[in-house]
């Protein structure tokens, strides 16, 4: 294992990007997947250990410009008791609710859940289907720059992204969802806690007379990365939710998956899951 | 040998430093730094609950948490709780713990009175249902957990004077 040689809790964000400037930096937040990987070897550390706890422009939760604005160390839990994301973003509160353990959601940030970047993370797939964008800072001839790419195109495979070793997450920038816009979230596992995804689905679309437009799909767990699926968007896109309906984007679905057999589960389980829970979702949607 | 690293906090109401590896959990910390071996290693990957404290009032798994991120905090362990003599909550987990016979082996009985011990700074009125989802990272492999449901239901229910 590498060694730490040095320790850094920055207090300001030009502090954090400048500390990360070449690139030599582990960046701690909550610690929830850090700790484990580490002890585990399955991360080296970088030169310097860098816990970003302490730098105020990560924190909190804002409506601004007509984005809701979520900072990277905002916690799971204190995503879930925000009255800001409970009014707008229910979907997420939903999410959230499915994540890990109590004590873990006490410690885990979104910024570490979007970084971590795993197939099965479980905020990632609520944050696709509200078309999450994530912001990230960095330094760049001794001034602070800023870029933001959309939450889709962040994930290149598993625990793998855009951001670029000196670049830090400062948190995501999500839509305020317009009137008649509704969003689901549904994770299939063995049991309600601290179980890893076998399958998820996030499904969000604009209701109106028993069909959803402008659709968005999102799965978890069946490719390297959380996906958007854009041959059941198509399928599901206007499509009158009735059963013959239902069942058609359902299909579509299983067969736009391609996921792998591993300890949790078959890559057929994975299809027939994504078959059924998909139909069972929109049976809820046509319900509603 | 690991960077080391001063840390100043407040374990259990008293203000200490510790020397810490940059890459030591805190758990470590307690058990092998302070000597305070109430808080217990039983997964060390955050899924078993029996090394939760708490920080800044919050349950957390110290077997995730990095010692130097202590620096500044306020950190509960079980032997805080045991040792309150000014909260009528800890002393009444404490009772009803021994009451509902919630302790058999006894290794996932600190990591349960501290998640229980948060659970009902937040929820005072939790009932059966939220008691359960509560101490869901929380394993018990006895196992006593209708004692353990118990014995905290009967502390909310004092709480409410039922």
């Amino acid at each position: 294992m590498n060694e730490i040689q040095q320790y850094f809790a920055p207090t300001s964000l030009g502090q954090a990007v400048e500390c990360l400037k070449d690139g030599e930096a582990t960046i701690l937040a909550g610690g929830t997947d850090l700790m484990p990987q580490s002890q585990a070897g399955k991360l080296k550390f970088k030169r310097t250990l860098m816990n970003i706890r302490h730098v105020p422009e990560l924190i909190g939760v804002a409506v601004q410009g007509g984005d809701v604005c979520i900072g990277a160390l905002t916690t799971i839990t204190e995503l879930m008791d925000s009255a800001l994301v409970q009014r707008h973003l229910p979907v997420l509160v939903d999410a959230c609710n499915h994540f890990a353990s109590d004590q873990i959601r006490n410690a885990a940030t979104l910024g570490g859940n979007i970084c971590n970047a795993s197939p099965a993370g479980d905020t990632l797939i609520p944050l696709l289907v509200l078309d999450a964008q994530v912001e990230l800072a960095s330094k760049a001839r001794g001034k602070l720059s800023w870029r933001r790419l959309p939450l889709a195109e962040f994930f290149t495979g598993p625990g793998k992204t855009r951001r670029a070793p000196n670049e830090l997450l400062v948190g995501v920038r999500i839509p305020l969802p317009q009137p008649g816009r509704v969003a689901y979230f549904h994770k299939f596992g063995t049991r309600p806690a601290l179980d890893i995804s076998t399958i998820s689905i996030g499904i969000a679309g604009t209701l109106k007379q028993g069909a959803l437009s402008n659709v968005r799909v999102a799965f978890g767990a069946v490719a390297p990365t959380p996906v958007r699926a854009p041959l059941t968007e198509r399928a599901l896109e206007g499509q009158r939710l009735d059963a013959a309906g239902i069942a058609q984007v359902a299909q579509v679905a299983r067969d736009e998956v391609k996921p792998i057999d591993d300890v949790r589960a078959t890559a057929w389980y994975r299809k027939e899951l994504i078959h059924n829970m998909t139909k069972s979702m929109l049976d809820h949607v046509a319900d509603a | 040998m690991s960077l080391m690293h001063d840390i100043d906090f407040t374990l259990n109401g008293v203000k200490r430093r510790a020397t810490v590896r940059a890459d030591m959990s805190a758990l470590d910390m307690l058990r092998d730094v302070i000597g305070l071996t109430g808080t217990k290693y039983g997964c060390g990957e955050g899924e078993c609950g029996a090394c939760t404290i708490q920080v800044d009032g919050l349950s957390v798994n110290s077997c995730l948490l990095f010692a130097v991120d202590c620096h500044g905090r306020e950190v509960v362990t079980i032997e805080g709780l045991a040792e309150d003599r000014s909260s009528t909550r800890a002393a009444a987990l404490r009772d009803a713990f021994v009451e509902h016979g919630a302790v058999q082996c006894g290794f996932c009985t600190p990591g349960m009175m501290m998640q229980a011990s948060h659970l009902l700074d937040k929820h005072p009125h939790a009932d059966e249902a939220a008691i359960k989802r509560g101490i869901e990272g929380n394993i018990c492999r006895c196992t006593g957990y209708k004692k353990i449901v118990d014995a905290i239901v009967s502390v909310g229910n004092q709480e409410k004077g039922v």
